[in-house]
C-alpha cells in the first residue's frame, strides 16, 4: 500500500469526525419520550396504541384523501363509537395538547412534519374563540 | 461509379414522387358512396356528445334571489360573516387589499353580469350589491389547467374542492377562472383571521382558495353557512340542480333566472333571479 502513513490516520480521523455527534451523546440516543395519554382518560383509540405508533402517518394520509379526494366522510366505527376522519376534528379531541402529545417524539425524532402550517393546533384554535 | 449513381437517384425521386402522391390519388379516385357513411358516423357521434353533455350524477347549485337581498341589504352581511366564521377566511385591512382573500363578496351589476347590457339600468339594481361566489360550473376551467389535481370536480356531488395539500401555488387556475373566484395567499393568513373555528382548518402561505359550497357541513347534514344565514328569507336556495324534484329545481321553473358569463360555456351552478 502506498502513503499507508497518511491514508489510515486520515480513515481514522474520518470516521471520528462522522461519529462526534454520537460520541458527544457519549453513545446515547437519550431518553425515549413516552406522549402524555389523553388527559380525558380515553383508553380507546381508532388502532391499537402500537399500529397507531408504527402508521399513524399513514392512517391521516388515508383520512385526508378519503375526505378531500372522494368525499367518504363516513364515519370510522370502532367498538360502537363514531370517529369523524379528521386531525382537528378527532385526534385532537382526545390528545388535547399538540405540544405534549405530537411533539414530544416529533422532535426527539427529528420529525417535521407540515400539518400545523394550516390545521389548527388545540391551543391556537381556543386562542381566538368565538365570543358570544 | 457515377453512371450508378446517377441511376440511384434517378429511382429514389421517382419512388419518393409516388409516395407523396399515391394518397391523393387514392382520395381523388374513392366514389361518393363510400364518403357518405363517414357522414352518418360523425352525426351519430355528434348526439352520443349531446346525450354525454345531458344529466349525470347530482350537481349541487344555488339560485340567488336579488329580491330579497335588495328588500334585506343586511342579509348578505349576515351570508359572508356566517361563510369567514366557517372557513376562517381572513379580512385584510384596506392598506392590504392585495392580499384579500374571498370566498362570497359583494360585487355590482356590471361587474356579475359582464355580458348583459347595462344601460339605464333601474336604480334599485344599479345600486345593489350582488352577492357572488364560484359558481360550481359543470365544466369548470380551472380544474382543466390545474397541474397537480390540486383542484378537481367531485363526481359524487358536482362541487368543485380544493386540496390544499397539493396546491403549489402556480395561480394558473385563478387566470383560468372567469369569474375571479380564487384567491390567492400572498401572505400567512392567519394573522387577519378574527375568529377560529376549531373544527376548519385555516391556509398557509402559497397556496390557492376559494369557496367549497360548504362540502364539510353538507356530509354532517347541514346546509351551506350562507344559505343558513339567511334561513327563512328565501333569498339563498341550494340543493341538486340536477334533481327535478328538488327545491332549487322548483325555484328554478317558476322563476327567470340569468347566470354570470354564460359565454364562457362552463356551465355556472350559481343562478341569480334579477
Amino acid at each position: 500500500m502506498y502513503n499507508k502513513g497518511t491514508i489510515i490516520p486520515g480513515l481514522i480521523l474520518f470516521v471520528l469526525i462522522v461519529m462526534s455527534p454520537v460520541l458527544y451523546n457519549g453513545l446515547k440516543a437519550g431518553v425515549v419520550p413516552t406522549p402524555e395519554p389523553p388527559p380525558g382518560g380515553q383508553k380507546q383509540c381508532v388502532l391499537p396504541a402500537k399500529e397507531m405508533k408504527d402508521t399513524h402517518m399513514q392512517l391521516l394520509n388515508e383520512w385526508r384523501d378519503e375526505v378531500l379526494r372522494h368525499d367518504d366522510r363516513v364515519m370510522v366505527e370502532v367498538d360502537g363509537k363514531k370517529y369523524r376522519k379528521g386531525l382537528q376534528t378527532t385526534c385532537m379531541q382526545c390528545h388535547t395538547s399538540k405540544e405534549k402529545f405530537c411533539d414530544s417524539c416529533h422532535e426527539y425524532a427529528s420529525v417535521k412534519p407540515y400539518c400545523w402550517d394550516c390545521h389548527l393546533t388545540p391551543a391556537q384554535a381556543a386562542s381566538k374563540k368565538e365570543t358570544h | 461509379m457515377d453512371n450508378e449513381r446517377r441511376k440511384f437517384l434517378k429511382i429514389a425521386g421517382i419512388s419518393a414522387l409516388a409516395g407523396i402522391g399515391a394518397p391523393a390519388i387514392a382520395k381523388l379516385t374513392t366514389t361518393a358512396a363510400y364518403a357518405a357513411p363517414q357522414h352518418e358516423e360523425a352525426a351519430k357521434a355528434a348526439e352520443a356528445g349531446a346525450e354525454e353533455d345531458a344529466v349525470s350524477g347530482k350537481q349541487y347549485g344555488m339560485v340567488i334571489d336579488m329580491r330579497k337581498f335588495i328588500e334585506q341589504p343586511e342579509l348578505l352581511d349576515q351570508a359572508i360573516a356566517a361563510c369567514a366564521l366557517a372557513h376562517n377566511v381572513p379580512e385584510f385591512p384596506p392598506d392590504k387589499q392585495k392580499s384579500e382573500i374571498k370566498w362570497i363578496w359583494k360585487t355590482p351589476f356590471e361587474n356579475a353580469f359582464t355580458e348583459e347590457s347595462f344601460t339605464h339600468l333601474a336604480k334599485n339594481i344599479e345600486e345593489a350589491e350582488f352577492p357572488v361566489l364560484c359558481n360550481h360550473c359543470a365544466h369548470p376551467s380551472c380544474v382543466r389547467v390545474c397541474p397537480t389535481k390540486a383542484t378537481f370536480k367531485q363526481k359524487d356531488n358536482g362541487i368543485v374542492a380544493m386540496d390544499y395539500h397539493r396546491c403549489i401555488g402556480c395561480r394558473f387556475c385563478m387566470a383560468a377562472c372567469p369569474y375571479g373566484a380564487r384567491s390567492f395567499n400572498w401572505e400567512d393568513p392567519r394573522p387577519y383571521v378574527k375568529t377560529y373555528n376549531p373544527n376548519f382548518p385555516t391556509r398557509m402561505r402559497g397556496v390557492v382558495e376559494k369557496c367549497n359550497f360548504c362540502g364539510e357541513r353538507l356530509a354532517l347534514g347541514q346546509q351551506p353557512a350562507c344559505v343558513e344565514a339567511c334561513k327563512g328569507s328565501g333569498a339563498m336556495v341550494f340543493g341538486d340542480i340536477n334533481d327535478e324534484k328538488s327545491e332549487v329545481r322548483q325555484v328554478l321553473a317558476k322563476e327567470f333566472t340569468i347566470q354570470r358569463k354564460p359565454s364562457a360555456g362552463t356551465k355556472p351552478s350559481v343562478f341569480y333571479i334579477v
